[in-house]
């Protein structure tokens, strides 16, 4: 075993871990922060995989904006310190039941398909090579579903001023 | 890197799903539940990401995929912080049983 395998399941046992105990404890504020652990690893894992722009992306748009937008709103709403209501017995036998015979189901489907890597050629994923192929017109240019993208940003921006505008009372 | 399979990696982004799928089953708390389908959304990213780097590595789709799933889950995340935060102006609570008037 090399040291790169090594790395990969160090890094995979990581986000597993943290994922676990950002799904189970009982204290909103400690789950945001295993969260952010969950997704720096991933970031980790997209390095290790040699691609740096997803990973810079990665850390940018969940750890600098989505779990610092989570921490916001569980200061606006919870008393952070305080322990979530513990789920029902049933409810989570019957979640753990299902949620591991979908893990079987997945698991045997991978491990019965047969994958055949392409090992000649290496991926080519600098940010140049992104940029131009992201605004190309071209067979292969990727423009209409970043307009679309960029239409679907404005309009969730817009809508959550609207939402969350105050109301004066009547 | 050549001597980790791409079933390991799949491996981990389907129990990375399942994880938060076990967290949108049992949690009742909506700040919760949203942070189960961040990290469902980024299982897939995980797939995405590994498909085209083992099988197509002559493409950049996978990579594209990821970039607009991040920007949709990112969207997603602001609007329904929104929402929960205007429900608890209202209702003082953002326990999913305690929204249930949105059902009828």
């Amino acid at each position: 075993m090399s040291a790169s395998a090594i790395i990969f399941y160090c890094i995979s046992t990581f986000i597993l871990l943290t994922g676990i105990l950002s799904v189970t404890t009982r204290k909103i504020f400690r789950s945001s922060i295993w969260l952010l652990f969950s997704l720096v690893g991933i970031a980790g894992l997209y390095f290790w995989m040699d691609m740096n722009f997803i990973a810079a992306v990665q850390i940018i748009v969940y750890v600098g904006g989505i779990v610092v937008l989570i921490i916001f709103s569980i200061f606006l709403t919870q008393k952070a310190g305080e322990q979530m209501p513990k789920a029902i017995t049933g409810r989570k036998v019957f979640s753990i039941l299902s949620v591991l015979a979908g893990l079987a189901f997945i698991y045997r489907v991978i491990s019965l398909n047969e994958f055949h890597p392409n090992t000649t050629t290496v991926v080519n994923a600098n940010v140049s090579e992104i940029g131009t192929q992201m605004l190309s017109t071209t067979e292969h240019g990727f423009v209409l579903p970043f307009e679309a993208i960029s239409m679907l940003l404005l309009a969730a921006m817009i809508g959550c001023i609207v939402i969350a505008i105050k109301s004066k009372p009547e | 890197m050549n001597e980790v399979p791409i079933t390991h990696i799949l491996f981990v982004s389907t129990a990375l799903f399942f994880i938060g799928m076990y967290g949108l089953f049992t949690r009742r708390n909506m700040i919760t539940m949203l942070m189960a389908i961040e990290l469902i959304l980024n299982s897939v990213n995980i797939n995405f990401i590994a498909f085209n780097k083992y099988l197509y590595p002559e493409k950049l789709d996978g990579i594209f995929f990821s970039i607009f799933i991040i920007t949709i889950a990112a969207a997603e995340a602001a609007v329904a912080i929104a929402i929960i935060i205007n429900l608890y102006r209202s209702h003082h609570s953002i326990d999913v049983e305690d929204a249930g008037e949105l059902k009828y």
